[in-house]
């Protein structure tokens, strides 16, 4: 690689600033800030501080609920990754077949995107709440007797349905820009050798789009850590019992509701370091050893 | 763009009435959204018209928590409000942040306003007052758990307004009638923590905790693992079993099952008077008392209040205060507070406001709406149905609701569960009390 060279040491500096600057102020900084209050305990206004060195982690992992919040985020999060990675595929496969009006179908595809996680999970909430959801007496009719404010596993399916609806659209757009980026001649090739449609999508297309693939599988996994904080709280907040709340809705509720911000902070710098694990795997592992 | 057009004319027409009355400024956050909200300005509006010194300005900020939080990281950065709206189980929290916040009493008397605070109902300034008797916070809307019953519902099974139930054996025979009828749950309530143990412990006279409740000091630990809670606790499991008892969810979600019919009896604040009116308009109600229990309490004790009340915090210039202090005597003024009361449902802070209230035929137009006062005002106040005063008292009501719902499911026993709540908010009253005890 050839090495380009600035006249000015000031210019390339000066060119890199901005995000420079951005990455320090919503990044760097709270992340030093978390870091910092997660060794400390402290009341609400910030009164009095004490210095605990590792006592909230300490305390944390003796929690035996800290565990069963982490079992619930897995649980959670790759049954959001692979579900909506699942339809979005298959929806994928599917308006690319469509000739007349897919631009139409693509967009309504798209549209859930836009739809912030909270009204999302208010949405959804409003069709499966057992007293008064359309969803929830069409199974009650069924004969399914369905309690998300009681039934645990109720409730989890009901926030990974809220949450991976949101999620398709993003996944679909991958998918479909992964589709047509497969070159045709090789899937005209194999239908001159007879391979039918099924064949060529899980030999050919299926094969190719493994990049794509992973990529969103971390994407998801991230998405489900985090920035499902407004499912959970529009729809179970955590309950019942504690079976929906996961990470991200624990270090709300501890610190923003709790006001309890050496524990929050404490589980933040726990989230982070979960972060930073699936970010190295995704640059090293899955970057480079996608087979084509 | 008429929006920016409204905007800035309503900038230019600040800045205007600042130059010309240069009035001081008083900043009052709250967590009154829709209907509640425009009362509150119409409120600012009418003190504002009194004097031209003070400008009273409400901002609103949210849900509860998110009024407080935002107060306090307000604080911590420099930029607090004057007067900030507090729910009731913030109390503790407030209190302890003793180099923040102006008690009420002391910024009356600071200012040099007319206070006197036996002109208010005791059993609602007593969550806010310290065990010297001296008021810490502003009492503003304050309510208390009722029982509303679904008059229609009640027809069908043969029962009349005589039936309501007034202890929990009557509510249990009411419940099976209603099932017999043809009902589907015979009640549910909202708040479990507020209403189910909260309130139980007041009404029977029981400690809920330790240090006369909190009261006493931060080294509080809970009661409720004892006979009085466990027994209620698993009543309302085998009720929940025969479906006399329906759970409905966190804080009012139950309301829905009240409201779609399908249980003919709801527990829940005074204040839900107007949304049932509202969410109801087709069926009769009625309001009674909340039960007790005959075996636990002969006479029942008050129940106590939730809500919010109004903080000062420090911080202001001098002068500012005084305006507070004013505004507070017009806030509980006889005028004000009969207006609100009426209008919102929320209680009377005043004996003048009540008794305006009545002169003005006001429970005898709106039947039920006076059980919630005489609930709270039938007996002397003792120690235990005061009030409380936990740190951390949001998290442990999120630690019943916890526990609960895994006693509702069939996952544990009444026992199991009250001895997790009091193990678990034990560890968060330690923490408060080792994070508030060197302020």
């Amino acid at each position: 690689m050839n090495n380009a060279s600035f006249g000015h040491k000031w210019l390339p500096i000066g060119l890199l600033a901005p995000q420079l600057v951005i990455t320090l102020v919503f990044f760097i900084w709270p992340a030093a800030q978390a870091l910092f209050q997660s060794l400390q305990m402290e009341d609400a206004f910030g009164l009095s501080t004490e210095f605990v060195g590792m006592e909230n982690f300490v305390s944390l992992f003796m929690d035996r609920l800290y565990f069963e919040s982490m079992f619930s985020t897995l649980v959670f999060s790759f049954s959001v990754a692979i579900i909506a990675m699942a339809s979005a595929l298959f929806l994928a496969v599917l308006a690319q077949r469509v000739i007349r009006g897919g631009g139409i179908y693509k967009t309504f595809l798209i549209w859930p995107y836009a739809v912030a996680p909270v009204i999302a999970g208010v949405l959804w909430l409003f069709l499966l709440n057992p007293s008064i959801g359309v969803l929830a007496h069409l199974l009650a009719a069924l004969g399914i007797n369905w309690n998300p404010l009681l039934n645990a596993s109720d409730a989890m399916w009901m926030v990974v349905l809220a949450a991976t609806w949101k999620q398709i659209s993003y996944n679909f757009l991958f998918f479909l820009a992964g589709m047509q980026a497969v070159n045709k001649s090789l899937i005209e090739a194999a239908a001159i050798d007879g391979a039918g449609p099924w064949r060529r999508f899980w030999t050919i297309v299926f094969p190719l789009l493994s990049p794509t693939s992973f990529f969103l599988l971390v994407v998801n996994l991230v998405y489900a850590f985090f920035d499902t904080f407004g499912v959970i709280h529009a729809m179970t907040q955590g309950g019942p019992g504690t079976s929906t709340s996961i990470l991200v809705y624990k270090v709300y509720s501890d610190g923003f509701i709790g006001l309890n911000l050496g524990a929050s902070a404490a589980q933040s710098v726990v989230l982070m370091a979960l972060v930073g694990v699936l970010t190295v795997i995704q640059f090293k592992y899955v970057e480079k050893r996608v087979a084509y | 763009m008429s929006k920016q057009v409204m905007l800035a004319a309503s900038a230019v027409a600040v800045l205007m009435s600042c130059t010309v009355n240069a009035a001081t400024e008083i900043q009052w956050w709250h967590a009154m959204g829709g209907s509640l909200g425009d009362k509150v300005n119409e409120i600012a509006e009418g003190y504002n018209a009194t004097q031209d010194q003070f400008v009273v300005k409400p901002v609103f900020k949210g849900s509860y928590p998110e009024t407080m939080t935002g107060a306090i990281a307000a604080f911590r950065a420099k930029q607090q409000p004057h007067i900030v709206q507090v729910y009731e189980v913030g109390t503790a929290t407030m209190m302890s942040a003793d180099k923040a916040i102006y008690p009420v009493h002391q910024l009356m008397n600071d200012s040099k306003e007319k206070f006197d605070p036996t002109a208010f109902l005791p059993s609602v300034t007593g969550y806010y007052t310290a065990n010297s008797g001296e008021m810490l916070s502003m009492p503003f809307n304050s309510s208390t758990p009722v029982l509303y019953y679904n008059k229609s519902m009640f027809e069908k099974a043969g029962l009349s307004d005589a039936d309501a139930p007034k202890t929990w054996n009557d509510l249990e025979l009411v419940a099976t009638k209603l099932l017999a009828s043809g009902a589907q749950c015979g009640f549910t309530t909202g708040y479990q923590s507020w209403v189910q143990l909260e309130n139980f412990a007041a009404r029977h006279n029981v400690a809920f905790a330790s240090n006369d409740n909190g009261f006493g000091g931060l080294d509080t630990e809970l009661l409720v693992n004892n006979k009085a809670f466990v027994d209620h606790i698993s009543k309302l499991e085998q009720w929940s079993k025969t479906g006399a008892f329906k759970y409905g969810g966190r804080a009012s979600d139950a309301a829905s099952l009240f409201y779609s019919g399908e249980c003919a009896m709801y527990m829940n604040s005074s204040a839900s008077y107007a949304g049932i009116k509202e969410n109801m308009p087709n069926t009769e109600f009625g309001v009674s008392e909340l039960p007790y229990w005959p075996s636990v309490i002969e006479q029942p004790q008050n129940s106590i209040i939730g809500g919010a009340s109004l903080w000062v915090l420090q911080g202001h210039p001098k002068q500012d205060y005084e305006g507070v202090a004013e505004f507070f005597s017009y806030l509980s003024s006889a005028k004000v507070q009969a207006d609100w009361h009426q209008f919102t449902g929320y209680l009377p802070i005043t004996q003048d406001a009540f008794e305006l209230t009545e002169s003005q035929n006001f429970y005898q137009e709106n039947p039920g709406t006076r059980i919630a006062i005489e609930q709270m005002t039938a007996v002397t106040p003792t120690k235990n149905s005061k009030g409380l005063r936990l740190g951390n008292f949001v998290q442990i009501r999120d630690v019943v609701d916890e526990e609960l719902e895994q006693v509702w499911s069939g996952k544990q026993s009444a026992q199991q569960a009250l001895d997790a709540v009091t193990a678990r908010s034990n560890e968060l009253l330690k923490n408060f009390e080792r994070v508030n005890s060197k302020s």
